[in-house]
């Protein structure tokens, strides 16, 4: 039986290690294989990515902007104002002259919206994924001239059949960040219902995020909810406050639709504190195109 | 003046072994004539090493084992003639194309630039080689000397000015009867030949010690010329050549191609030397057209047409591709690449009998770019991305936008993502002023609409429950139409509308199309 009190009634002594454990210690650190080890203590501050303007005055003072080298997610439902966020930051993007790219997962870019909102076209690269297009490949006539071995055939011809428009997109951002070069590169998938877009692997995500890691690209997800989970180093949600028209009480004929009123909540951004989510009000405003 | 001769021996095997260098160690000899009368034309040495002499019958030498027949080509001998005068023009811009095989230079003032002459030599044999063409290299005095050397020595030869007689006195006198070397004259010269024999005229040197008087007298100016090139005394103006630049590599095949790999291969070797022979002339290619020739091809109905690459096809069993870069580039492996991709979207269709590669010269592109601009994509990786991005999503899905002259929705279209260089310029500070974005359907969702008093009041879809619902709100309609000369005018009225969801109010473009007579919702406001 011991006769050391596993807590002691009068007060509570911190656990120190015997000289024993001490020992061990020691040894262990004197290890050659452990020589080369940083401590965590010791572990060099990562620089802060650098920012860039959003295009919206009040996420710029929110966030800070969207960071170089990182992931972030722009989340909302439907009419929430996050395609509008999204057109922002690809104006801001090719006003500063750097090439973009835009996997539009749905087909569901609107050139006028864009053109209205000063996105210069000859910068941006624009990604039409859908799985219903006739010209997808996969639909074209089987031809005597075999492209390759027969498994490598059969992968090919089962692939192009199975693959859904997230799919492509998935394979397409990943083609677009190993080529590099570019500023922006957003991956839209507002138009994916939620069920789909949850099911994208966080190996995927994950996958991207270390793409962009070190380089000077902005990757920008829209969701209708929440997908990347810790992937995004800053998470924003879109809300429709309410939408913005003129002449309520007039006749249908003379009202118009001046914009929405939109909250933007900061729910996650490892690049500020305080951690808690912070929010800010902004508006649309609907322009005519010319 | 020294001029330099690179002569090719055997040039119509040295034509086929570029193409596949790998039999240069195997027996080999190359035949011509039609079938059955084929005969050998040329055979390397192996080859005669197992007996086979030229003007054998095909049927004589088909029994040898592992000999290795292949029918003429001049499809490659012209390339490969091509790559001999791209060679001389790296060195000198004066080359004067003597013969198949032969091209002679003049290499006054190089000196400074490439050094002494037995080492431009030397060079020259080694690009040569470089270009997969084996050659023997004079250099002389004159331009004779110069092709004589180089047909009678074999490697690099330096004939010194003055001891050209000593030199070429132990060549066979067979080596002057060639047409390029003769120059008018009335005797054939099979009767020269005769002549010379019948007096014992073996060798180049009992030429030169012929006297001048009875040469004249027996054979004439012709004699003498031939007396002349003997001693290494001619004297003649080299005649540049002025050749359109034309890069071009060709192969016949021995048996149809069906699978790609393989025409991946081959591909790959006539693009390295199509890169090997543009970068000899300091040039780049921005244009690549690839035709093949199908053994059984056929009319296909189905034609895509759209940038960058355009497909055509005509009754003669040609199928043709061409692939038009943004900048010019000289990267065999991209350009392979590319034209994989390209392949496997448009396969042939059936198996291939014949290649033609042509490649369109453009200055290179100067790549140094400002050390503050933004970085931008580089050109061979970005073209090889968009190609993969073309089999993914398919032809025409990914590109930049151009509007077109029309009000007509969506009125633009898809072309090459080509952008410009960055420009030093201030950047543009946020205006504060968000647009309101519309998210696009497409197609558009077919509805059906309750009206009441001239204003929607209800929307339904059956295809997609989520767009239906009870309208809360509505402005418009807006009219507009267009295009009313045209095959396919339009003419619509838009209402913006908010319908009420369960996750609140969703705001869409609701479009009355008059002519289709129904309702579409077009998009979202998002």
């Amino acid at each position: 039986m011991s006769s050391i009190p596993l807590f002691s009634t009068a007060e509570r002594n911190p656990i120190v290690p015997g000289p024993g454990k001490r020992l061990g210690c020691e040894r262990v650190s004197a290890l050659p294989k452990l020589a080369q080890v940083t401590p965590a203590s010791r572990l060099e501050v990562q620089p802060a990515p650098e920012m860039v303007s959003s295009g919206v005055r009040e996420l710029d003072a929110l966030t800070g902007g969207w960071p170089r080298g990182c992931l972030s997610e722009i989340c909302g439902a439907a009419s929430s104002g996050r395609t509008s966020v999204l057109l922002a930051a690809l104006a801001a993007a090719t006003q500063r002259q750097e090439a973009c790219a835009l996997v539009d997962t749905g087909d569901m870019f609107d050139p006028a919206s864009a053109a209205t909102a000063g996105v210069n076209f000859e910068r941006l690269l624009w990604v039409r994924c859908d799985s219903h297009a006739k010209d997808s490949p996969g639909r074209h006539p089987s031809t005597a001239l075999r492209a390759g071995s027969d498994t490598e055939k059969k992968n090919n011809a089962e692939s192009s059949q199975t693959a859904s428009a997230v799919e492509q997109a998935l394979r397409v951002t990943d083609l677009v960040l190993q080529s590099g070069g570019f500023g922006l590169v957003v991956i839209d998938l507002g138009g994916v219902p939620y069920r789909t877009a949850r099911r994208i692997p966080l190996t995927s995500w994950f996958r991207f995020q270390r793409a962009v890691e070190h380089t000077p690209t902005v990757l920008l997800v829209t969701t209708p909810a929440p997908c990347a989970q810790t992937c995004a180093t800053v998470l924003l949600e879109v809300k429709q406050l309410s939408a913005i028209s003129s002449q309520l009480s007039a006749p249908a004929h003379t009202q118009l639709l001046n914009g929405f009123s939109v909250q933007g909540e900061l729910l996650r951004s490892r690049l500020r504190k305080p951690v808690g989510s912070v929010a800010t009000a902004f508006e649309t405003k609907t322009l005519c195109a010319g | 003046m020294p001029f330099a001769c690179i002569f090719v021996p055997d040039f119509s095997l040295e034509a086929l072994l570029r193409a596949e260098p790998e039999l240069r160690s195997q027996p080999l000899a190359v035949l011509e004539g039609k079938a059955p009368l084929q005969k050998v034309f040329a055979v390397n040495g192996p080859g005669r090493r197992m007996g086979i002499d030229p003007a054998m019958a095909k049927a004589q030498v088909e029994a040898c084992s592992g000999l290795v027949l292949r029918p003429r080509s001049r499809l490659q001998e012209n390339a490969a003639h091509a790559a001999l005068l791209d060679c001389a023009q790296s060195f000198s811009p004066c080359v004067e194309d003597v013969a198949p095989g032969t091209v002679v230079l003049d290499l006054a003032g190089l000196g400074c630039l490439f050094g002494p002459l037995p080492k431009i030599a030397r060079d020259l044999a080694r690009r040569a080689s470089e270009l997969g063409l084996e050659s023997n290299v004079a250099v002389a005095a004159n331009i004779g000397t110069a092709i004589i050397a180089a047909r009678g020595f074999s490697g690099v030869t330096v004939i010194v000015e003055g001891k050209e007689s000593d030199q070429l006195g132990g060549l066979p006198v067979e080596i002057l009867l060639q047409e390029d070397l003769l120059t008018g004259g009335s005797q054939p010269r099979d009767e020269i030949f005769e002549t010379l024999r019948r007096w014992g005229v073996r060798r180049l040197r009992d030429l030169a010690a012929l006297p001048e008087v009875g040469v004249s007298e027996r054979l004439g100016q012709q004699g003498i010329d031939l007396q002349r090139l003997a001693r290494g005394a001619t004297s003649r103006t080299l005649v540049p050549v002025e050749l359109p630049l034309v890069f071009e590599e060709a192969a016949e095949l021995e048996d149809p191609l069906v699978l790609l790999e393989p025409l991946a291969f081959l591909l790959n070797r006539m693009l390295e030397q199509l890169c090997a022979r543009l970068g000899a002339r300091a040039l780049a290619t921005q244009e690549l057209r690839l035709e093949l020739e199908l053994a059984n091809g056929y009319a296909d109905e189905e034609s895509t047409a759209g940038t960058p690459a355009h497909l055509s096809r005509d009754p003669r069993q040609r199928f043709h591709r061409t692939l038009r870069l943004p900048v010019p580039l000289l990267d065999p492996r991209t350009f392979l690449k590319l034209l994989q991709l390209d392949l496997k979207a448009h396969p042939p269709g059936a198996p291939i009998v014949k290649v033609r590669l042509t490649a369109q010269p453009a200055s290179p592109r100067a790549a140094q770019s400002g050390l503050f601009l933004p970085p931008s994509p580089e050109p061979e990786k970005l073209e090889l991305t968009l190609g993969k991005i073309a089999g993914i999503v398919g032809e025409g899905k990914a590109g930049s936008l151009q509007w077109l002259d029309t009000h007509r929705r969506d009125g633009f279209r898809m072309q090459r993502f080509a952008p410009s260089e960055p420009r030093e310029k201030p950047a543009t500070k946020p205006t504060g002023d968000l647009v309101t974005a519309l998210r696009m359907f497409r197609p558009p969702v077919v509805v059906t609409v309750t009206m009441r008093a001239g204003r929607p009041q209800e929307i339904i879809c059956s295809r997609r429950q989520e767009v239906g619902g009870e309208i809360v709100w509505a402005a418009g309609p807006w009219r507009s139409s267009g295009d009313w000369w045209e095959q396919q005018p339009w003419a619509r009225d838009e209402w913006d509308i908010a319908v009420e969801t369960t996750s609140g109010i969703t705001l869409y473009r609701l479009v009355r199309d008059w002519l289709a007579g129904r309702w579409l919702v077009e998009g979202i406001y998002d």
